[in-house]
């Protein structure tokens, strides 16, 4: 079943420049929690050290604990790419490998971990393919290049690709603002029925989109988690002032 | 890319604009002139470089026609000349070039972009620069002096006892031919398919590789997964390119090749390449079918080269626009 | 377990990656080793300032060679240079469609034509008519050669100003070709002047086209019109030559070639670090 994040004192750098400073949160298993805030205000830089994809830019690091079940992240010794089998993540822009089919690319992750039985990953492709919502969609369409499907469906391609690994986190960095209206409404809704096998933390700057979805919110300003609730409560009731001003539109 | 005339105020100002001043305008039109005409002297140049071989290489054309490809007999005192050997000595030395090269410029390639530490790139690029400046002769240089003393002494004897049931390796060890050839070429080669490989890496966007990495892939992994397979073409284009090189190389390789026109089995045998040929005979050509001959032979290595360097930049251009013109 | 192996694997793939960028660089400790190891002994002043000695006799030097050299990358820089960069202007400023294409492509097939190929047509162009090997046959073919070098480069620099300056000055009434010369070549100068020093470097080394043009000679030239030594062209005779003594000034030809053409790639890289800012 789903696992819950726990984040203790989260700091974080490029080089010298201090981006997120000593974040605690907690984050629900099973329920989807959205990250808001104006640009430049850490919010991508803190789903990135979820799953220590930050440290991978030179000259990045991070420092603190993040416990997912109860397992720290940060601790010694631990192998960053094991952790990114646990947590997955999708992209603001789609990015299917386009060198490989449909089939290839959901595969991939499989391949890596050393499935080789065909009828095991026919299996799970198909059953990651579902859980995206894009089974329908290409199941004939398997050998064709993971390119050449519209922005939507490859983003759906993308998912389906992080879920085939079955992580216990998905971790979303603006996944619909390169797409359509039609397109975002459909992966809204998918995000909704992921919720019930994942836990889902989903970055965005469209603070309708946050409402829709999630349960909880964080709004982040200036590297600084500036507050952290249930959603109603933070759209509707919010405690900090510049939280206020941010949702009703006064800067970013 | 700087813009093509357009101001703040998104008026777009034309090019060779009209000047109010006649003085100006004269001066406009000459320089106009002279700009294009210079540019059109590259076109003279080029048409002009197969207008003339073709025109000096006709009298051996005509003579021998196509079995000019397919003759193995090189000899000016019967006037009779047949390419072969040239041809076979230049396919086999740039063929075991590339199988040396290949492998070590991609590897390094890979290695200074995708996988070193920062500071190591940098210094490591550096030397491989320094590397490609060195002229030809002074690769020959060492070649003469070390590299095939060095086969004849060590290499060869080793590989002759402990391979020389193969025919590739079989022979006196001279030192001096076709393994010489090769090996000096593999080195000349090398700084310029990792030149090129590490610009077509360059070009795969990075989202690619954070596709991979966020899969849970090693930095390995998402090497082989999303960049190597997506600058595939690009890195053929390299290879492609080395090819080019190696195939017009001509000091280095008269130096050490032996310069035999002979065709053998063997990599120990002395040989000859069509470059090597030119090189040597080119100002002794006692006759004027000698003469044609050997332009008829740089004439072929004209085409080759150029088919060769096209087909190469098409390919590396194929990955991402970033990839401009390579510079050599 | 899985995950060992995998890591293993890519530890494993970094080192032989890390092996093959060893390889390659080894040749290049290892020439330039010898080249000191071997040369310096024997460049003395006498190298610099003597002409070679007739065989048998020890001593002399490569003085005519290097002279050659210089003269011979002077004659190919007086047509060299002022098409290369007058037709990257063209290239870079020109509004004509489809010239420009074909000339950029013409320049990269030219520059992948061996340099042996560039003696024969020099030598069809200017040896045959005159009839005998010259200066300026070589410094035609190796002028050739840098052609396409010098005409990129600055196509590619003159590119590199900004629109903006250029559209100040011809705002101010000034005529378009003063613009070009007196505004946008000057801002583009650091760079053109690499693209020369490359092309030096570059044709300072080449052998092969010289070798039936400018043919080489034992003694100083005579004018234009007669064979002159380049330092490339003595190293060669001097190495395929059986004579110990001429061996080592072979060596000590080399060690001086590579010394002036690592000078000119230094030279350009201090030029253009320093004076690249201003493009910005």
């Amino acid at each position: 079943m789903a696992d819950g994040i726990i984040v203790r004192q989260l700091n974080a750098w490029f080089g010298a420049l201090h981006v997120l400073r000593d974040i605690d949160m907690a984050i629900d298993p099973g329920a989807v929690t959205a990250i808001i805030g104006p640009s430049g205000c850490g919010k991508s830089t803190f789903i990135r050290c979820l799953n220590r994809m930050h440290e991978v830019v030179p000259g990045a690091r991070a420092q603190g604990q993040v416990l997912l079940n109860g397992d720290d992240l940060y601790g010694p010794g631990v192998d960053p790419v094991q952790i990114r089998r646990r947590i997955g993540m999708v992209f603001q822009k789609p990015n299917p490998f386009p060198t490989m089919s449909v089939f290839d690319n959901v595969a991939a992750g499989l391949r890596l971990d050393g499935v080789r039985n065909h009828a095991h990953l026919d299996e799970w492709v198909e059953r990651a393919l579902r859980h995206a919502a894009l089974w329908g969609e290409v199941k004939d369409q398997l050998g064709k290049s993971g390119a050449s499907l519209s922005g939507g469906q490859q983003q759906r391609l993308c998912i389906a690709r992080a879920l085939a690994v079955r992580p216990e986190v998905l971790l979303m960095d603006e996944p619909c603002s390169a797409l359509d209206p039609i397109a975002t409404a459909k992966i809204e809704e998918l995000i909704v029925e992921l919720k019930k096998d994942l836990t889902i933390v989903i970055v965005t700057h469209n603070m309708q989109q946050a409402a829709r979805v999630s349960e909880a919110t964080a709004f982040f300003l200036l590297g600084e988690l500036v507050e952290f609730d249930k959603t109603p409560r933070i759209f509707t009731n919010p405690r900090d002032k510049r939280t206020e001003d941010y949702i009703t539109g006064r800067f970013g | 890319m700087v813009q093509e005339g357009g101001t703040a105020e998104g008026l777009s100002l034309p090019r060779f604009a009209l000047s109010t001043r006649t003085a100006g305008r004269w001066g406009d039109q000459l320089f106009r002139l002279l700009t294009r005409a210079s540019a059109l002297a590259l076109l003279l140049i080029v048409s002009g470089m197969v207008v003339v071989m073709v025109r000096a290489a006709f009298p051996s054309i005509k003579a021998f026609g196509w079995w000019f490809l397919f003759t193995s007999t090189w000899d000016p005192v019967a006037q009779h000349f047949g390419a072969l050997p040239l041809i076979y000595g230049t396919i086999v030395s740039s063929l075991l070039a590339l199988l040396i090269a290949v492998p070590l410029g991609i590897g390094a390639a890979v290695f200074l972009s995708e996988l070193a530490p920062a500071w190591i790139s940098p210094a490591i690029s550096f030397l491989i620069e320094l590397l490609a400046a060195v002229p030809s002769v002074v690769y020959g240089l060492w070649g003469i002096f070390v590299l095939a003393p060095w086969l004849r002494t060590q290499v060869q004897p080793a590989l002759g006892s402990a391979l020389g049931f193969l025919p590739l390796f079989q022979g006196p060890p001279y030192g001096v031919g076709m393994l010489a050839a090769g090996l000096i070429l593999a080195i000349m080669v090398v700084p310029f398919i990792i030149a090129v490989s590490r610009e077509v890496l360059l070009a795969v966007p990075d989202t690619q590789r954070e596709a991979a990495l966020a899969l849970g892939a090693t930095r390995w992994e998402t090497t082989r997964l999303a960049v190597l397979r997506y600058a595939r073409s690009g890195l053929i284009g390299a290879v492609l390119l080395g090819l080019g090189r190696a195939l017009g190389e001509t000091m280095a390789v008269t130096m050490v090749i032996g310069n035999r026109a002979e065709i053998s089995a063997s990599l120990f045998a002395p040989g000859y390449t069509m470059a090597s040929m030119i090189a040597n005979e080119f100002a002794e050509a006692t006759s004027d079918l000698y003469l044609s001959a050997l332009i008829e032979v740089g004439l072929l290595l004209f085409v080759v080269t150029v088919i060769v360097n096209a087909l190469a930049r098409l390919l590396v251009w194929s990955v991402g626009g970033a990839v401009k013109e390579v510079r050599e | 377990m899985k995950a060992g192996f995998r890591r293993g694997v890519n530890a494993m793939m970094a080192c032989l990656t890390a092996f093959a960028a060893f390889l390659v660089i080894l040749p290049l400790l290892l020439i330039l080793a010898f080249l000191v190891y071997q040369g310096a002994s024997a460049v003395n002043l006498d190298f610099f300032t003597q002409l070679p000695k007739p065989v048998g006799e020890p001593g002399g030097g490569m003085a005519n060679a290097i002279v050659g050299t210089l003269t011979l990358i002077g004659l190919a820089s007086c047509l060299g240079l002022p098409l290369g960069i007058l037709g990257g202007i063209y290239l870079a400023e020109s509004r004509d469609r489809r010239l420009p294409w074909m000339i950029r492509f013409l320049a990269d097939v030219l520059n992948g034509v061996p340099s042996i190929v560039i003696g024969i047509f020099a030598y069809t162009i200017v040896v045959l008519p005159m009839r005998h090997f010259s200066a300026l046959a070589g410094g035609f073919a190796l002028a050739v050669i840098m052609l396409p070098i010098v005409l990129r480069t600055t196509e590619e620099l003159v590119r590199l100003v900004p629109a903006s300056l250029r559209e100040a000055a011809l705002a101010l009434g000034i005529p378009e070709w003063k613009v070009i010369l007196r505004v946008v070549l000057p801002t583009a100068r650091a760079g053109i002047i690499t693209g020369v020093m490359v092309s030096v470097a570059r044709i300072a080394g080449e052998t092969a086209p010289l070798l039936f043009t400018a043919f080489g000679n034992r003694f100083w030239h005579h004018g234009l019109l007669q064979p002159i030594a380049a330092l490339p062209l003595q190293i060669f005779a001097y190495a395929i030559a059986p004579y110990d003594d001429w061996h080592r000034q072979a060596w000590a030809g080399a060690l001086v070639l590579i010394m002036m053409i690592f000078l000119s790639s230094l030279v350009a890289r201090i030029v253009t670090r320093g004076r690249y800012s201003g493009l910005r």
